[in-house]
């Protein structure tokens, strides 16, 4: 293949790759804190690109506004969420947990069924991000280019927070030991809400992304994205945010450049992440940029 | 020969060196005390010698043989058997089941004669319910042997650890803290149960203790931990006189 | 052995059972008749779940795709060759399979024992991972299992699946089937080996230390269970006669959960009566996917209301009774002495059959 065909797919494993760290970040941070796999979050990621859709096609809002609602109602869900589905059972069996979030995910799935209705829905690209951009015989949408800019930017505002603020400090305090963090006099329960509410908001963001490059809104939509950026997170360290960034892009990175050159395989595309994430699980379990966790007897 | 036996045992958690350099022996039908302030290491080597850590550095000999870094229940096939700091019940199961989970090994039974029930294995399982009950009747607790584990009150879940490990027959018993939690009447009450239960078994112990009164009481030998190194071993007098130990649990002079 | 009352009691039950199930295979329609086999095949999943998941506290989520591999393994083996010919008419069928057919119950064994092998491979890397990533591994073989399926089009027909598979699942088969699984369930539960599962599941670090070879017991346990799902995945097929990889999707395995946390996760009978009692919902509730007549105003048709109420059900049952129906016990026919619908055992001691179903 062409150099040039070879940057073409490098842009697009860019642009993916940025997407599911969005979302990756998301699932690092509550698993951090609470142990949890947020089987919900993938549903969170389709809520958020729904509410957009609906803030543009029913409430006539323009396409700005239309995102700013959305993530800041998605967060608003996401803490819901958690509080709902989750904090109930903060002491029981992490079984019981993983049996509500898997709950709730399909609950969410369904309800969009019945409310959204099963039908593809197609979403209106704003004109931003529709532009054709051409250099050196390669050409990209400029919603691929604006993704992974924003995903840096988030990025950075995160790694600020969490390293240079009170809550942020509070959060690394909460995720190294919940009961000790709560004799400290942290507010768990106000962390917890917190990193759910942000990890929903990104969630939002990379939802709303999402259907600007792929522009067919379905139900289910989230749910293969959200495994894949889950296993995205355990190959980055799961509980690393840098580390979630890095499992995104190297997950889109694999799959796009695979197919590119071994076009073949489309079919097993899903499967790439899931056979990605076996052999990290058996190699190294605590992902590239993980520490080692020792349990006391 | 020793019965058990570490050499230059050292254990290290990333950049923490719980245990450095340990070299116990504790010969056949001692009753060996381990002490030292807390973080001390002690833990750490029980784990080291029942196989749920395997050391940095160092080897681990039981009964002339190697045993460093083998998995746990191999370790116990061989004749180790360990209590632990927070007791470790099977919570689901009936105070009877637990002590049957200790017969296991002497039970032998594969997935097929276990789930058909053939003639030997009915025969040897009540061998084995009847060994656990004379287990419990030595204890006391034969009447609550049908109640949940867990429904017993502490110092009973406690003396039923030791019965489940006294049940896999071990020719070696390690005790982690096994007087925790109990007032100065339990803790003599412990002691004597120590002593009866390794004349009447031929066993061997290793003890982890906080209370000093136990240690002193029921121990041949001390060694004494602290930042994982030892610091001091001797019998009880020698070790209750040694300046280093005062220091290390009373801070200098 | 003697004969025990408690015994004369199981065997006027089972008769009781066995004589309703033929009276319904000559009286009912066929549709009811589906729903009553379905059930039985759900008490056959029910149990697999539970033996890894409530037995040995092992939280896998891949078993759609050990039900996908006993299906399809069944099918091609008994499909005939112009079966197979009338069906791979996109790709032919790879040559070794055509000619390939056996007699059902041979067939149902091998697709057992294949799904069984297939559970050992994956078990060896997989037991070792933590709970949620155990859950998360499972979930992520099932999903390539289901993949391969969709692509190996010469062998499985890939995406278009297989249809007009004979109906070798009888009632007769199915609730023999059903059966040897609570037999099997409840002669392993009550043995040592059960036992060992059970302190694996409790605390396995203090399993260890009791001598049970902790890793070998999963693997055990987990390969059995498989092996379980293969021949409820081959039933199910050739019940509906019509299998395709997208049935067995993450949605199959959560419907098995759901049957599995609802009767308490743990508990045999609790399997057996939540595995009728979902299968009659889920079809007494398909009127919710349909237009609703609520009297003052009618509803358009909504598909997915139905599994809005069961993921509701999950959620409710998992948020305020964690225990499910039966939690961890089991029926006894002390139970019903208890409850004084039959007679106490005499004397002033009163009945046996404590929590934990000890007799």
């Amino acid at each position: 293949m062409t150099f040039a065909l070879f940057l073409q797919h490098l842009a697009n494993a860019l642009s993916l790759g940025s997407l599911y760290a969005l979302i990756a970040i998301g699932y690092t941070m509550v698993y951090g804190i609470l142990r949890l796999i947020n089987f919900a979050h993938g549903d969170v990621f389709m809520l958020g690109a729904y509410l957009a859709f609906y803030s543009v096609a029913t409430f006539l809002l323009p396409w700005w506004a239309a995102f700013l609602v959305a993530i800041v109602v998605t967060a608003a869900f996401g803490v819901l969420l958690e509080r709902v589905a989750y904090r109930p059972l903060r002491d029981s069996p992490r079984i019981s947990v993983m049996i509500s979030a898997i709950g709730a995910s399909f609950l969410i799935e369904n309800v969009g069924i019945v409310v959204f209705g099963g039908r593809p829905k197609g979403v209106a690209v704003p004109d931003v991000m529709n532009v054709k951009l051409s250099a050196g015989g390669i050409s990209v949408m400029s919603v691929s280019l604006v993704i992974p800019i924003l995903t840096f930017a988030v990025l950075a505002v995160l790694l600020w927070v969490v390293h240079k603020t009170k809550t942020g400090m509070a959060m690394r305090a909460v995720s190294t030991d919940l009961d000790a963090a709560r004799l400290q006099a942290i507010d768990v329960n106000r962390i917890i809400s917190f990193t759910f509410g942000a990890g929903s908001l990104l969630a939002a963001v990379g939802g709303i992304m999402w259907s600007y490059k792929y522009p067919q809104l379905n139900p289910l939509m989230g749910v293969m994205p959200g495994l894949k950026c889950f296993i995205a997170a355990v190959i980055g360290g799961i509980g690393s945010i840098p580390g979630a960034v890095l499992g995104g892009f190297l997950l889109g990175g694999i799959e796009l450049l695979t197919l590119a050159f071994l076009p073949t395989l489309t079919g097993y595309r899903d499967a790439f992440a899931f056979v990605l994430l076996i052999v990290v699980l058996l190699v190294k379990p605590s992902g590239l940029l993980g520490g080692s966790q020792i349990e006391k007897v | 020969m020793a019965l058990l036996s570490t050499e230059r045992v050292t254990m290290r958690f990333g950049g923490l060196t719980a245990v450095s350099g340990l070299g116990v022996r504790i010969e056949k039908d001692e009753i060996v005390g381990l002490i030292g302030p807390n973080g001390a290491g002690k833990t750490t080597a029980f784990n080291v010698i029942t196989g749920m850590n395997r050391p940095t550095e160092g080897r681990v000999l039981f009964a002339g043989e190697e045993i460093t870094g083998l998995p746990r229940h191999e370790i116990a096939r061989r004749g180790i058997a360990r209590t632990f700091q927070n007791i470790r019940l099977f919570k689901e199961l009936s105070v009877l089941e637990n002590v049957l989970v200790g017969c296991h090994m002497q039970l032998g039974a594969n997935l097929f004669e276990a789930t058909l029930h053939l003639p030997g294995y009915r025969r040897r399982e009540r061998e084995a319910r009847a060994f656990a009950l004379d287990l419990l009747r030595e204890v006391g607790l034969a009447s609550n042997a049908d109640e949940l584990a867990t429904s017993l009150p502490y110092g009973k879940q406690r003396r039923l650890e030791i019965v489940r490990a006294l049940a896999t027959r071990p020719s070696m018993l390690l005790l982690d803290e096994p007087a925790a939690g109990m007032n100065p009447q339990e803790s003599i009450e412990l002691m004597h149960f120590i002593q009866r239960i390794r004349d009447q078994f031929g066993l061997t112990v290793l003890l982890i203790e906080h209370h000093m009164q136990v240690v002193m009481g029921v121990c041949h030998r001390i060694y004494v931990l602290e930042y994982g190194e030892t610091i001091a071993e001797g019998d009880p007098a020698a070790i209750q006189n040694d300046p280093k130990v005062i220091e290390a649990y009373l801070g200098a002079p | 052995m003697k004969l025990q009352r408690t015994h004369v009691y199981s065997l006027i039950a089972t008769a009781a059972v066995a004589g309703f199930l033929g009276v319904a295979d000559a009286t009912f329609d066929a549709f009811a008749l589906r729903v009553l086999d379905l059930c039985g095949i759900y008490v056959v999943l029910a149990l697999s779940l539970n033996l890894v998941n409530g037995f040995t506290g092992l939280f896998s989520l891949g078993h759609a795709g050990f039900m996908a591999v006993g299906a399809y393994t069944c099918a091609l083996l008994t499909m005939t060759p112009e079966q197979k010919e009338m069906n791979f008419f996109l790709e032919p069928i790879a040559p070794w399979l055509a000619n390939l057919s056996i007699p059902f119950v041979p067939a149902l064994v091998v697709a057992g024992i294949v799904a069984a092998a297939l559970g050992f491979l994956i078990a060896a890397p997989a037991l070792r991972l933590r709970d949620d990533y155990l859950a998360i591994a499972t979930l992520g073989f099932a999903e390539i299992i289901r993949v391969i399926l969709t692509n190996t089009q010469s062998i499985t027909n890939g995406a278009l699946g297989l249809k007009g598979l004979p109906k070798f699942a009888t009632t007769g088969v199915v609730w023999a089937c059903a059966a040897l699984s609570v037999a099997f369930m409840v002669l392993l539960t009550r043995s040592a080996y059960g036992r060992a599962l059970k302190a694996v599941r409790d605390d396995e670090i203090a399993a260890g230390a009791m001598g049970v070879n902790v890793f070998r017991t999963k693997v055990v346990s987990f390969t059995v269970s498989s092996f379980m799902a293969g021949v409820g995945g081959a039933l199910l097929g050739h019940l509906l006669t019509t299998i395709d990889p997208k049935m067995f999707t993450f949605m199959l395995t959560f419907n098995i959960l759901l049957v599995v946390v609802l009767g308490g996760i743990g508990s045999i009978t609790g399997s057996v009566i939540a595995a009728i009692g979902v299968t009659i919902l889920m079809e007494a509730l398909r009127f919710l996917d349909g237009p609703l007549d609520l009297g003052v105003f009618q509803l358009e048709a909504r598909p997915g209301l139905r599994m809005v109420a069961f993921s509701a059900l999950l959620m409710g049952v998992v948020l305020f009774r964690q225990r499910g129906l039966m939690g961890n016990r089991e029926f006894s026919w002390a139970m019903l002495s208890r409850a004084r619908v039959l007679p106490r055992k005499g004397g002033p001691a009163g009945s046996g059959g404590g929590t934990h179903g000890v007799a």
